[in-house]
């Protein structure tokens, strides 16, 4: 029968934000601590309790937000170092993992405890707790028994011994083990001695599993994570390169080999980072997103922009990575019955105007949210994917009913109103109008006209808690008489034209 | 017994450009308010003086399907475009293409099937053949924004009259304009259209007939 260990690093989203032993520090999930400290719980800080309270035991408490993902690439490093000594981990939870016992290659199985103990506290995980036991659930509570940096070695078959004087709170389950403890049941020894049909009869094929693990008959298998494949592509250049178009050339095969390795895996790479060194440093880093995947063209394409920026390579060039960023499953992508995206052809024709003008200068457009016509575009460079700053659903108070104006002018041009007998008009801090505009001139190179019709102000107070974005302005529309019509703001009592009905 | 169907003048045309090895003139979708006035077709340009009409031309293909790209107007209002028919997701911008601008037009011409040009010089006339070619090649439609000599044909617009604002009330809702496409020395073809009327459509406007209203009262019994 294979023996299980499991390696427990208790608290160990404390472990995954890294602050100091000396400092008591907890992390909250949903306003209650989730883990805690050393430090801490010395100040009586307990899981569970709601964040005020625990802040009024512990009033220097250093508090975190759960994030599970940061906790779980955190336990990353932990798999890998444990793979290196023993292949086939099976990760529990973030802090908890399982492995069969290598005992025989280092001697015994509390030798071989040790031998990870050791590794994993040169990695900076002080507390790790090893359980060895026949089952997996014996295992792990030989583990939450076992003292720091040191294991619990429970002999083979003894795990029904072992489990019997536990409480039934090991059971994680907290509806059952409530159950239990109003029967009567306060060990799980006590659950144990139930018979196994009786429990079945009572609490079903749930209730039986968690009988079976009380019982210390827990013989599953643990279920061996895959080592996940290295994607990441290196090309190394000896000599060093210093012109771009060899450095592509030379890439071509890395490249294909990168798009083929991924596709091997049935994958696509949606975004990657491209690291370019040289001179043995890091020279230019950049992350690149595609409208579908990247193909090796694409990817060339890619390093050879980033090659062309100004000043990015001083020194030649002797190495170009491909890191694939975010991959998604080739089925995904696949091309729909009647196409999907930007056709081929489409594609390829852009990559080559971005050839000649630069992978910037062509945009794709999407419509945000926003007030003026000019905060409501949002321009990305093609084959970006477009993240809007704001959302273009929402009502947006003060912004403009339709039609659209047809231009929209990149820098707003200096306009002048005036009333009738030449006074400038303005708008009054509460919004009105000074005058009745009478004359106009949409530009500084604009003839003066007489103004047919005019509305307006839409005052705008905008970002007034931010200084620096702060702006205070009313737009009017204005129709001249030969039907020009124009968007027009006043702020701090100067006229610009916005935008044109051209 | 057979009857003799008149081929009809478009498929004689059609027939003559066969013979003579030219790839035939498809027509291209139209936005149909300019139903009468122009028809879009392939391997043509059209020079334009309005923005709102180029994007109202580049409107009907780009509602069809096609890829559209836009060359040298960094102030294009974008919502007005989407708000015309134009797709934006399949509109391709060089905003500042500098002094490159016709080699990015000849490269978009390759595989888009609309592309408006605002050319920042006026072409020479070797280029502008040049640029000819490659819309009869590619059977692609070149929508130029100002002067473009050589054009199929020139769309302008005139008398525009706007709707919904007074003098210190309202707002612009819509408008009506007069859309005069010029095409070499033929009298101008010319047609009231409602650009945009208050849905934010773009149509013709239409004649009511004035109708006969009897005003004379009739005695009741």
């Amino acid at each position: 029968m294979t023996r299980t260990m499991v390696l427990w690093a208790p608290d160990w989203p404390i472990v995954a934000v890294d602050v100091p032993a000396s400092t008591p520090a907890a992390v909250l999930d949903k306003g209650q601590v989730l883990a805690c400290s050393q430090a801490a719980r010395a100040e009586g800080v307990r899981r569970g309790m709601r964040r005020r309270d625990a802040q009024s035991r512990c009033p220097g408490l250093v508090l975190h937000d759960h994030n599970a993902d940061a906790e779980a690439r955190a336990f990353e490093a932990v798999l890998t170092a444990i793979e290196e000594l023993s292949p086939g981990v099976a990760p529990l939870r973030p802090g908890l993992c399982a492995i069969s016992v290598p005992a025989r290659f280092y001697g015994g199985e509390a030798e071989a405890a040790a031998v990870i103990a050791e590794r994993l506290v040169g990695l900076g995980v002080w507390d790790v707790r090893a359980g060895i036991a026949d089952g997996l659930f014996a295992a792990e509570q030989a583990a939450r028994r076992a003292l720091a940096q040191d294991s619990l070695v429970v002999p083979a078959g003894g795990s029904g011994q072992f489990l019997r004087d536990l409480p039934i709170d090991a059971l994680d389950d907290p509806d059952m083990v409530g159950l239990l403890r109003r029967m009567g049941l306060l060990t799980l020894g006590d659950f144990a001695s139930l018979p196994a049909v009786d429990v079945h009869t009572r609490f079903g094929t749930h209730g039986a599993l968690l009988h079976r693990l009380a019982r210390g008959e827990d013989a599953q298998p643990i279920s061996r994570r895959q080592v996940p494949p290295e994607f990441e592509a290196t090309l190394l250049l000896e000599p060093p390169l210093e012109l771009v178009e060899p450095i592509a050339f030379s890439l071509r095969t890395t490249a294909e080999g990168f798009v083929a390795d991924l596709a091997g895996h049935g994958l696509v790479c949606t975004t990657v980072l491209i690291e370019v060194d040289s001179d043995g440093s890091l020279a230019t880093s950049r992350r690149w997103m595609h409208p579908r995947w990247f193909g090796a063209t694409d990817l060339i394409d890619r390093v050879r922009w980033q090659l062309q920026v100004d000043g990015a390579i001083r020194a030649p060039v002797d190495a170009v990575r491909l890191i694939p960023e975010v991959t998604e499953p080739l089925g995904d992508h696949a091309d729909s019955l009647f196409g999907g995206g930007p056709d081929e052809r489409v594609e390829r024709g852009v990559a080559r105007v971005q050839s000649i003008v630069g992978h910037e200068a062509v945009v794709s457009v999407t419509v945000q949210g926003g007030r003026g016509p000019a905060e409501r575009r949002l321009l990305t460079p093609w084959g970006e994917r477009p993240v809007a700053a704001r959302a273009a659903g929402l009502p947006w108070p003060g912004s403009l009913p339709p039609p659209a104006p047809a231009t929209v002018y990149a820098e707003p041009r200096q306009a002048m109103v005036v009333g009738a007998e030449g006074q400038p008009i303005g708008v009054t801090g509460r919004g009105v109008v000074t005058g009745e505009p009478a004359r106009f001139r949409a530009g500084a190179t604009q003839d003066w006209q007489p103004v047919a019709s005019w509305a307006g102000p839409w005052p705008v107070d905008e970002q007034w808690w931010d200084e620096a974005a702060a702006r205070r302005i009313a737009r009017f529309q204005v129709v001249g008489v030969d039907g020009s019509a124009f968007l027009m703001i006043v702020e701090g009592g100067v006229w610009w034209t916005e935008a044109s009905y051209d | 017994m057979t009857v003799a169907v008149a081929p009809s003048l478009s498929e004689l045309r059609e027939r003559v450009n066969q013979m003579q090895g030219r790839p035939a003139a498809q027509p291209v979708a139209t936005h149909p308010a300019f139903e009468g006035l122009l028809q879009l077709q392939t391997g043509s340009s059209y020079s334009v003086d309005s923005a709102s009409l180029a994007m109202a031309l580049m409107a009907g293909p780009s509602a069809d399907g096609a890829w559209c790209g836009v060359v040298g107007m960094p102030e294009l209002g974008l919502e007005a475009a989407a708000a015309a028919g134009v797709e934006l997701r399949r509109t391709i911008l060089v905003p500042d293409p500098g002094e490159a601008w016709l080699e990015v037009t000849a490269a978009l011409i390759d595989v888009l099937g609309v592309v408006m040009l605002s050319a920042p010089s006026v072409p020479t006339a070797k280029d502008v053949s040049r640029i000819g070619a490659r819309l009869r090649q590619r059977g692609s439609v070149l929508i130029a924004h100002g002067d473009w000599p050589r054009s199929e044909a020139r769309v302008a617009m005139r008398d525009v009259e706007w709707v919904g604002m007074g003098r210190g009330h309202g707002h612009l809702q819509a408008r009506q304009v007069t859309v005069e496409v010029q095409r070499g020395t033929a009298p101008a073809r010319t047609g009231r259209l409602w650009f945009p009327d208050a849905g934010q459509v773009i149509r013709r406007v239409e004649v009511t007939p004035s109708v006969e209203v009897p005003t004379r009262l009739r005695s009741v019994s």
